[in-house]
């Protein structure tokens, strides 16, 4: 296990770097110049290239890729050129929004996800798996911007079940439930679909005919044996939802109106706040590097087979 | 060819059928619009007039033509997209699986980098650096999209690496470049047309992710996403113009998915029910 823990997080450094080097670029490439938005659009000359010797503007690449570096990590991500203020603090502020969001999303996607999961597997081939597998293509398909604009329509708009906008509240669940819903109806998919297969892989092991064989109930065999095997890949899933919520969270907080990450990320772009975004991109990759890195060591903690067989992978 | 056709169940027809569809009305647009997707007249805002099948937009454009002619968009931008990715997906995914080594490591590294990015802001990171355009937003797609094929092409390619008509070849003397093209590429073709068509649901489903955010090509052509942004605020008085594109969008998804299930299954078993 120490084995592979080192192994793995060899490998994860080297895309770490590159991550932030392929963020450091981007920032280099973006129209404008830098000193300039500081200073603003007045500024004379001399200020201007006082500003950019501040900045290390003038210091060549190489020294500039590194200053960025250290200045990652001490946790500075640069500021926003709109307000001024720091990256981290807009996000550190705005991050209770999309948690509880990507908290009920995946609350709504797990129970539904495992429920028509296992229903498709133990009714597979017949009707209601048809049903099943139709409503996760359905689900995987339908685009996020569509499902939240109808569910917006229908149930606050129409219906009045729930308020539509004015979300400041940060107490209140109500707000939350529509929009972590159509993000949630993606990843339930996901996982049904998931869960489908990977239980049918289960149900047909020697093991389960043997629990057959000695007698014990279908609803026992089906819980105690099988699901608790097939829920294995299900941690894989959660692990990638996360960065797919930070996706649909640009859609859903601009469509819901939720003061989240997503929706910061999005005013950003609409004025064109080039390091904010790429502060919250980089966050993102970051999130989803770590995120994974802890899937894998959990998943080989669970079951040893599997390590084995990803450290073949990694010595490779 | 033949096999598939035997194998292909009645969800693959249709979705065969489906795909077909949208197609046929991309390359005829010009003939199953009704009127120019692009003439704007404020007198017709959100009206329902004669010789308007689904009514007017916002702009008075025409609303039914619009659908006809975001058909041509999706696909064009969709297909350029995919094939861009899998060119990149290619060279770069038989190179690290052939080769092995040090530069099969290096290059999964940088795999796994462009993984790491969450997709849609990559994707409007690299718009916004590039400036927006058709060609934008098939390089943006394209950037987010290969990386995915580059893996699955490497896991192929090396398992194909150790077969033994590879190793026949190459104690017959020949060379690497021609071992890659001859034997491992045509091994590789029934994955890459799976993995091509179930990516053809994703770049459709992010081009109109692009273009409801504002992102993807000029707002005034007609796309399906932008469609449902732009209707998205006159959503109280014509809910219907949001529906409209947004099921278009879902169809070409749905039917593409279907149909990339389905091929998976009959060429790729090994994979079945896997994603």
């Amino acid at each position: 296990m120490l084995e592979f823990t080192l192994r793995r997080l060899a490998a994860t450094i080297p895309v770490l770097l590159g991550i932030l080097l392929i963020a450091f670029i981007v920032l280099y490439l973006i129209p404008g110049d830098p000193a300039q938005t500081v200073a603003g659009p007045r500024a004379d000359a001399e200020t201007l290239a006082r500003i950019a010797e501040e900045m290390g503007l003038n210091q060549p690449l190489h020294q500039r890729f590194f200053s960025y570096l250290k200045r990652t990590f001490s946790g500075d991500l640069g500021s926003s050129a709109v307000s001024g203020k720091p990256v981290l603090e807009s996000v550190v502020e705005k991050l209770p929004f999309t948690l509880k969001l990507a908290a009920i999303a995946m609350s709504f996607s797990i129970i539904l996800g495992i429920l028509a999961g296992i229903i498709s597997a133990i009714t597979q081939g017949r009707w209601l798996d048809r049903v099943c597998t139709f409503f996760s293509v359905a689900g995987i398909s339908i685009p996020v911007f569509l499902s939240g604009l109808v569910f917006l329509y229908v149930f606050a708009v129409r219906l009045k079940w729930f308020p539509s906008s004015g979300f400041a509240a940060e107490n209140s669940l109500m707000p939350f439930i529509l929009p972590a819903f159509t993000l949630g109806i993606r990843s339930a998919a996901f996982l049904a679909r998931i869960v489908r297969s990977s239980m049918i892989e289960v149900l047909n092991q020697d093991f389960i005919r043997t629990a057959r064989a000695k007698g014990l109930s279908p609803m026992r065999i089906l819980f105690r044996h099988g699901l608790v095997n097939a829920l294995i890949p299900v941690i894989t899933v959660i692990g990638l939802d996360l960065s797919s919520y930070l996706n649909g969270s640009v859609i859903v907080e601009t469509i819901f109106d939720l003061p989240g990450i997503g929706r910061f990320a999005m005013d950003a772009i609409l004025q064109r706040d080039y390091p904010v975004i790429q502060g919250i991109v980089l966050l993102g990759a970051l999130v989803f590097i770590l995120v994974n890195l802890l899937v894998d060591l959990l998943y080989a903690w669970i079951n040893p087979k599997i390590r084995d067989e990803m450290l073949g992978k990694l010595a490779r | 060819m033949k096999t598939l056709l035997r194998n292909l169940t009645l969800a693959g027809w249709l979705s065969f059928i489906g795909i077909a569809l949208v197609l046929l009305v991309a390359i005829f647009a010009p003939l199953l619009a009704a009127n120019d997707p692009m003439e704007t007249d404020p007198l017709r805002r959100l009206s329902r007039e004669e010789g308007f099948p689904l009514g007017c937009d916002q702009l008075g454009q025409c609303v039914y033509s619009r659908l006809i002619y975001g058909a041509r968009l999706s696909l064009i931008i969709g297909f350029s997209a995919r094939l861009s990715s899998l060119l990149i997906g290619l060279a770069i995914g038989l190179a690290a699986g052939y080769a092995g080594g040090w530069l099969d490591w290096f290059l999964m590294r940088i795999v796994d980098m462009f993984l790491a990015f969450p997709s849609l802001l990559l994707a409007i990171a690299v718009s916004m650096v590039m400036g927006s355009g058709i060609k934008t937003v098939i390089f943006a797609l394209a950037i987010v999209g290969w990386a995915e094929m580059a893996r699955i092409i490497r896991s192929a390619a090396l398992e194909l690496r150790s077969a033994e008509y590879v190793l026949a070849a190459r104690t017959l003397g020949a060379s690497h470049l021609r071992i890659v093209l001859t034997h491992i590429l045509p091994n590789c073709l029934p994955l890459i047309t799976v993995i091509f068509t179930m990516g053809m649901a994703t770049a459709v489903l992010s081009e109109a992710s692009l273009s409801f955010l504002g992102l993807g090509v000029d707002p005034s052509l007609p796309t399906w996403g932008g469609m449902v942004a732009s209707a998205k605020d006159y959503m109280l008085r014509r809910p219907e113009l949001v529906v409209y594109p947004g099921l278009c969008i879902a169809f070409l998804v749905i039917v593409f998915n279907i149909f990339g299930d389905e091929l998976r299954d009959i060429l790729d078993p090994s994979r079945k029910g896997n994603w």
